[in-house]
């Protein structure tokens, strides 16, 4: 049967309607061993809608699926339909389920468990059943040795998968496996500065390990401000660098000396937008604690709002106005 | 007649299109490849409309209307991957019907009806199809669909008792929601989990207590809400984090500043349409997720910062994102898409409507004000912000459940919890029979 499921997998995977040229594919219904077992149809009732034109093959498992949920079966037989029903959709959460109940129940091997797991993640790495069943099954067997290079190699095709990324940060936690993820934070920011992912995943290391200390703040700061520095019009470090100073105890200028450099880039002429966020996120901060000062810096906060609405962020015009409205209402005589 | 210009007529001068600054990455290679496809649909368009006049992008009705009546019916064996999703595919269908102003024919109504009636488990909740277990969000898509279908019928088959026990079975004791048993655990499910019981008014304190408090675990540093704590901010996940937080009257532990300043730059300033997360693509659908976020923070502004705040538009640009979906989203044989060079499928028609219809509808307490981009009938019905359903099927909906008991629980721990479920949009809220005064499920109680 092996050969047939691979068979099958090729179909589902290419979604398409293509048939298997070997007929090795065997009905459930035409089986031997099932003879014992009644079909259960689906009851979709008369007038049906959203009527799938299942194939034969599907209906067939699918029926011999429902039977077997219906009289509680949970043997071996069992666990192998389960695994054709799995095949033929891989979002039926039903299915899944029963499997975990029968693999419960007949302290079935895990480790095999994990080896088709892992096939059906490489197939479905968008699925969220897939990646859930694995959590399950390592959380039984209390063995995370392979997870984190499981979700390195689903990242090498995609590192912005949010599935494996869960996963990956419920393995971290789990078995607190902290040690080298900045390292291959890094290893990906590396490759790709903009990997946000990637940005929000350093975020999270540091909160779980070290927390932001002050000196990690220096370092973050140093580190961020390198990334910026290559490229200037990329979101995610500033979104990150604001989430770094967040954890400063006192201003946000005051680390790194971040209002001399922004206004270093300022005066080089850079325009970007998230520069000319950040500047006004240093005056609003500015007006907060130097009321004396509030005149002279509001009137440059809202030049810098003014230009962002009608030159350098004209598609957010309607959120710059706001932001200017709000910043004179609160600082404003 | 004189127009103003289209938006779209920014490609011609290529300043907003995006530079790599030497620094090439897949990033910016995928995002540069995606902005020469819409260029191409802008262009295209563009110069035909140099040629011929007048044509404004017009929304294909007929196409839609003909594709999702089809879907609602029947699918080929493509659609086998979403055999454990068909309430979602009713919804999808039906939403987006009822957008269009479509009203499904009585026979139409009436198998939608029976075929969910076949979804609803014993136990309560529905599945993702006939005999399959109990999950949050088909019982969501389900809920939906019967309200927008709005009979007695419809919104009879919502067994509420049953259904307020399947809640409270996938609830966790810190206040999450599982999606189903044994299943994962993320913030769609506690979104779904709400929308029900609100809407249907099953809503009680203990059922929510603390929920508000791990939805907050999920606001990240960027300003967005993610799956998970920990998790990247995303559209999806922080269109369920607010809208439950809403739903719940919580939103004032949400960092509003934050969440604005993330959901406002979430919109491509090339594309016009919004990308799902900070640095990826363009994509359709979430023209809801993201742009439905905006008239929710409109309303919670209203309570704080009501000077400041426009009297006449969101905080997005409506006429980019129209322009969007109007001209680089309609699949020539019906239905939309997430970006140029898809398929279309009926997830995509029902999001990008959605997110179409909220660009058209600005609605502030005083006022109510249209913006069609194109030709007058491409107006789409409003869609309500939390719910995601019309908003007259909304209305409609809450007034009939909020006229009938919150059912009583079973369980002993929560038996004298149950509350009056308080609608956001103030509509006609009725206090129930049932409850005792002092523990009605009022705001200052959920929010503690
Ligand atoms: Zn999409």
């Amino acid at each position: 049967m092996r050969e047939a499921q691979i068979q099958l997998r090729v179909m589902c995977s290419n979604d398409d309607e293509y048939v298997s040229e070997e007929d090795v594919w065997v009905l459930y219904k035409d089986r031997e061993e099932w003879a014992d077992v009644t079909p259960l149809t689906q009851d979709d009732g008369p007038n049906a809608v959203v009527k799938i034109a299942y194939t034969d093959a599907f209906t067939d498992v699918y029926d011999y699926f429902r039977a077997v949920v219906a009289s509680g079966e949970m043997s071996e037989r069992a666990l192998e339909l389960t695994e054709d029903a799995i095949n033929m959709n891989a979002a039926n959460y039903t299915v899944w389920q029963y499997r975990r109940k029968i693999l419960k129940h007949l302290g079935s091997d895990l480790k095999k468990e994990l080896a088709f797991c892992r096939e059906m993640i490489e197939m479905n790495p968008k699925n969220y059943q897939v990646w859930h069943h694995r959590r399950v099954i390592v959380d039984w067997l209390k063995d995370a040795s392979k997870e984190l290079r499981l979700t390195e190699m689903i990242f090498s095709q995609d590192a912005k998968n949010y599935h494996a990324w869960e996963y990956r940060q419920w393995v971290l936690r789990t078995f607190k496996l902290f040690d080298g993820e900045l390292d291959y934070v890094d290893r990906l920011l590396e490759e790709d500065v903009r990997n946000n992912s990637a940005w929000n995943q350093r975020h999270f290391t540091i909160t779980q390990t070290t927390g932001f200390t002050p000196d990690v703040i220096q370092r973050e700061v140093h580190y961020v401000k390198k990334a910026i520095e290559k490229v200037v019009n990329n979101e995610s470090p500033w979104s990150y660098l604001r989430g770094v100073v967040q954890h400063c105890d006192g201003r946000m200028g005051s680390v790194g000396d971040l209002e001399n450099w922004c206004r270093q880039m300022y005066e080089g002429g850079q325009r970007s937008p998230y520069l000319l966020t950040f500047i006004i996120d240093l005056m609003e901060d500015k007006m907060e604690h130097e009321p004396d000062l509030r005149p002279s810096v509001l009137k440059h906060c809202l030049q810098i709002c003014i230009c962002l609405a009608t030159e350098h962020d004209q598609i957010r015009q309607e959120y710059w106005r706001y932001i200017g409205r709000n910043l004179s209402h609160r600082f404003g005589a | 007649m004189a127009e103003e210009e289209l938006w779209c007529n920014h490609v011609r001068q290529n300043k907003d299109k995006f530079r790599d600054e030497g620094v090439s990455t897949v990033s910016s290679i995928d995002q540069a490849r995606v902005e020469t496809s819409v260029e191409d649909k802008y262009s295209s368009y563009l110069d035909m409309k140099d040629m011929d006049g007048q044509e404004q992008p017009r929304l294909h009705r007929g196409r839609h209307i003909a594709y999702l009546k089809k879907g609602l019916t029947s699918l080929s064996d493509r659609f086998t991957s979403l055999d454990a999703s068909r309430p979602w595919l009713v919804y999808w269908c039906v939403h987006a019907l009822e957008l269009l102003g479509v009203q499904l024919s009585k026979e139409e109504a009436a198998g939608v009806v029976e075929f969910l009636g076949k979804c609803q488990n014993p136990n309560g909740g529905f599945g993702g199809g006939p005999g399959q277990y109990s999950h949050l969000a088909p019982t969501y898509a389900a809920v939906n669909a019967l309200v927008i279908i709005g009979t007695p019928q419809a919104l009879q088959l919502i067994n509420r008792s049953t259904l307020v026990e399947f809640l409270r079975s996938m609830r966790t004791e810190e206040g999450s929601f599982r999606m189903h048993e044994g299943g994962e655990l993320d913030i769609r499910g506690v979104y779904c989990a709400v929308s029900v019981a609100r809407l249907t008014n099953v809503a009680t304190e203990s059922l929510f207590a603390n929920t508000v408090h791990w939805i907050m675990r999920c606001q990240s540093y960027e300003g967005g809400f993610s799956g998970a704590p920990g998790m990247e901010a995303h559209g999806g996940y922080t269109f369920c984090g607010l809208a439950a937080l809403t739903l719940l009257h919580a939103h004032h532990l949400c960092h509003t500043p934050a969440l604005l300043r993330w959901a406002a730059n979430r919109q491509m300033k090339y594309e016009g349409g919004f990308q799902g997360r900070t640095n990826k693509l363009v994509d359709g659908c979430y023209s809801f997720w993201q742009g439905g976020l905006f008239p929710i923070l409109h309303t919670l502004l209203a309570q704080e910062d009501v000077a400041n705040l426009s009297t006449e538009r969101w905080m997005f640009n409506q006429e980019a994102l129209q322009e969007y979906l109007l001209l680089c989203c309609q699949h020539s044989r019906g239905g939309l898409i997430d970006k140029p060079g898809k398929a279309s499928d009926f997830y995509h028609t029902c999001y990008t409507l959605s997110g179409m219809s909220v660009a058209q509808h600005f609605t502030s307490t005083a006022r109510h004000r249209t913006l069609v981009t194109g030709p007058k009938d491409n107006e789409l019905i409003p869609t309500h912000a939390l719910y995601n359903v019309g908003v007259e099927a909304a209305v409609s909906a809450t007034q009939y459940f909020n006229s009938l008991p919150v059912p009583i629980a079973s369980s002993p721990a929560s038996q004298t919890e149950a509350g009056d479920a308080t609608d956001v949009q103030d509509t006609d809220k009725q206090t129930t029979t049932a409850t005792k005064p002092s523990c009605t499920c009022d705001t200052t109680q959920v929010k503690t």
